[in-house]
């Protein structure tokens, strides 16, 4: 692998184009640009669903009415789901660190089907500005919640069609990434790159595509339906006419449990990335954190009906699914064990980055912990629909993928941008996003589990304390967002220029230029070792310093 | 080079082949949802589907398999011609597969147009009165066989372009394997039927 610098030449941010403007993003084939149009859009929905989660903290901080009206509750908790779920977690660290990283990682020029990568970008924003669009059409926003559920999202009069239409696109531009992705996984590997000297990263985000194939299609037709039973009451799952809602249920989380994987996979995939880098130290167990990724994708596609133990279904039925929803942990904790192991005996960095991954694995593990305790049928029934379930699925979706995404957001600012950024302030983003997340979805947790019941837009007074502090929490992490926004925006420009290599991490991306050339490689590397080779640090620790 | 679309240069077929086989996985698990739905349905309402498949017309069902599958030959035929470089027989072959498509939605036009004038649709009086198996029947019958022929316009629709490719010589005997996706997804649309058809004409 040689990494010697040749004549300077631009790189693929400041690179010539046919087009001018913006033009010369929105239209572009790399799939760096492509990364960085899906960043920028992306953290656009986020925000906005940042919005929508705040304003309903704010609202749930007393009794009664706050400062909305319950019809706004409403619509606010099902656009802050819609948003964050199909427009920010799904799409978040595939779509832009898988498409800025996957052909780098691998040693390739671009992904396999750089135009197909265009369209799935132009269908991502299509269906975001179909979900935006939707709230200022008459009607109304919808105010169904997340998950659509029939018979009420057939019956309600808001606007539910360019919501499902919404999705639906989504889905699509979700389905195309994923084929991309497996194509390229497969076809375009540098020479010497075998299976098992790939990053664990893309390991992650081919499991995560074999999901996103074979589970969104099946989101796609079951909201295609609702589509088609609104507009002409074609009564598939409408009971008057014979319809069965609760096969409605069935569908929606055949893919809406493994879409779980598709959210957390690529986050698992991102902190075995960056822990053997600032532990300097070879990954512990390599092969199997690449096979629970596969094993995570596959149990994860059988456990969907863990969500429905309280819709009468036969007990075989639910005792089969919560076995299943208990041999999933299984993959998940060796990954955990593996993280621990690696840092025994490592030679420690403590950078931004991994601090975040360490936060990362301890909300990973709450998050995780509290869904065994889900998976157990007893309490399942005392602990649906309350806040046990939110603080749970935010603890893994936030506490665990959120932060892997500002891990990588970190980690791999200095090759995407080029520059570095100021650490004091992102350390302090970081410890007020952790106190934040914390306090905002601990109570979460007690609250539910004394049985305050998720959606509801009042509460009884003995919940107010927990109400209180959480939304107290909600200020924290968005204070310690806002801190970590303006760093990285002010360092775009002013950050000092970033070296090829600022952490020392051992994968492909880092033997280029930062910010990489539009080819990335002047010649295809030959890989021969495998990606966290750090022997050099354990022969004579004192360069680790 | 000026983009990065143009450093794009290296061809691959075994991968646009492995990309186009994804697809019709996702096309099929697609399906594969709607046949979950009828599934359950039948056996939650074994004799109103019964009763009501007796409404369909068994020998309108099979000409148009009949068709599909001659059409599924002809695109196939026309693959084996490009191959060996004759240009013109590929082109008609296609088109003749067009023009089969083409006959397949005009019976289809004819069905549902009869289905709607006796007042079988969804939402009519006629269709409310019936027990909802068959409420489900007719449902699922629109559905399925309306997003089946929503395909068999995307067919023809990436037909067409291979056949205007092959004229402009994009397609030729060298590189076919755009055609070959095509005709992948030709036989897509032609295995989707081979069970709708059964599915709801066959069970009466």
């Amino acid at each position: 692998m040689t990494t010697v610098a040749r004549t300077p030449e631009p790189d693929y941010l400041h690179a010539q184009t046919n087009r001018k403007g913006i033009g010369a993003w929105i239209f572009s084939t790399d799939h760096k640009r492509i990364g960085i149009l899906y960043l920028v859009s992306m953290l656009v929905f986020f925000i906005a669903a940042v919005t929508f989660g705040v304003l309903m903290r704010l609202e749930m901080l007393t009794p009664g009415k706050t400062i909305m009206q319950p019809q706004t509750y409403n619509t606010f908790f099902t656009l802050h789901g819609i948003m964050m779920i199909f427009l920010f977690i799904i799409p978040g660290l595939p779509a832009v660190f898988g498409n800025f990283l996957l052909p780098l990682m691998i040693g390739a020029k671009d992904v396999f089907f750089p135009r197909l990568n265009l369209f799935s970008w132009w269908l991502f924003i299509t269906g975001g500005l179909l979900a935006l669009v939707s709230l200022f059409l008459p009607g109304g926003p919808a105010d169904t919640g997340w998950t659509f559920y029939v018979p009420y999202s057939i019956r309600t009069t808001t606007n539910v069609i360019p919501a499902l239409m919404a999705a639906f696109i989504l889905g699509f531009s979700s389905i195309l990434t994923g084929l991309n992705f497996i194509t390229t996984i497969h076809r375009m590997r540098a020479p010497g790159m075998d299976w098992f000297k790939m990053p664990l990263f893309i390991w992650s985000l081919y499991s995560t595509a074999w999901i996103q194939i074979l589970a969104t299609p099946i989101i796609g037709i079951t909201l295609l339906l609702v589509t088609i039973e609104r507009l002409f009451g074609v009564g598939i799952f409408d009971p008057t006419l014979g319809g069965d809602p609760v096969l409605y249920q069935h569908l929606f989380w055949i893919y809406s449990h493994p879409a779980v994987y598709i959210v957390i996979l690529p986050g698992l995939g991102v902190v075995s990335e960056i822990l053997p880098v600032f532990a300097r130290r070879t990954i512990f167990g390599y092969k199997v954190i690449a096979y629970s990724s596969l094993s995570i994708a596959f149990i994860g596609s059988l456990v969907w009906a863990h969500h429905m133990f309280t819709v009468g279904m036969s007990n075989t039925g639910m005792f089969i699914f919560s076995l299943l929803t208990f041999l999933v942990s299984i993959p998940s904790a060796i990954k955990v064990f593996n993280w621990i192991a690696t840092l025994y005996k490592g030679s420690i960095k403590i950078e931004v980055p991994f601090l975040f991954v360490l936060a990362f694995i301890f909300q990973f593990s709450i998050g995780g912990l509290t869904g065994l305790m889900l998976g157990v049928l007893s309490v399942n029934i005392h602990v649906q629909d309350t806040y046990f379930v939110v603080g749970h699925f935010h603890y893994v979706m936030f506490g665990g993928t959120g932060f892997g995404l500002f891990a990588a957001m970190h980690y791999w600012f200095p090759k995407i941008f080029g520059r570095m950024y100021k650490n004091v302030p992102a350390f302090v983003g970081w410890l007020l996003m952790t106190i934040g997340l914390n306090l905002l979805y601990f109570p979460f947790l007690i609250m539910g589990y004394m049985g305050m019941p998720r959606r509801y837009y009042d509460y009884l007074p003995q919940f107010q304390t927990y109400h209180v502090i959480s939304t107290v929490g909600s200020w924290v992490l968005v204070l310690g967002i806002i801190i970590i926004f303006v760093n990285l925006i002010l360092s775009l420009k002013k950050g000092a220029k970033a070296p090829m290599n600022p952490w020392g991490g051992k994968t492909l991306e880092w033997t280029v230029a930062s910010p990489p050339p539009v080819e990335n490689f002047h010649e295809i590397p030959i890989v021969e070792k495998g990606p966290y080779d750090y022997s050099e640090y354990e022969i004579k620790p004192e360069i680790a310093k | 080079m000026t983009t990065a679309a143009a450093t794009h240069t290296h061809r691959d077929d075994v991968g646009s082949r492995m990309g186009m086989w994804l697809f019709l996985f996702t096309e099929l698990i697609l399906f594969g949802g709607l046949f979950i739905v009828y599934a359950v349905y039948r056996f939650k309402f074994p004799e109103q589907f019964q009763l009501a498949a007796r409404e369909l017309d068994t020998l309108v069902g099979t000409v148009n398999t009949i068709i599909l599958l001659t059409s599924s030959l002809t695109v196939a035929m026309s693959i084996t011609a490009i191959q060996q470089g004759k240009k013109h027989l590929s082109m008609m072959l296609i088109g003749i597969t067009i023009i089969f498509a083409l006959a397949f939605l005009v019976n289809k036009y004819f069905e549902w147009s009869h289905k709607i004038s006796i007042g079988i649709y969804p939402q009519s009086p006629e269709l409310l009165n019936k027990p909802p198996g068959e409420i489900l029947y007719f449902g699922l019958y629109y559905v399925m066989t309306g997003l089946h022929a929503l395909h068999v316009i995307i067919g023809m629709v990436v037909l067409a372009f291979s056949m205007v490719f092959i004229a402009t010589g994009k397609i030729n005997q060298q590189s076919y394997v755009k055609l070959e996706a095509g005709g992948l997804y030709w036989h897509l649309v032609d295995i989707i039927w081979i069970f709708l058809f059964p599915l709801f004409y066959l069970i009466s």
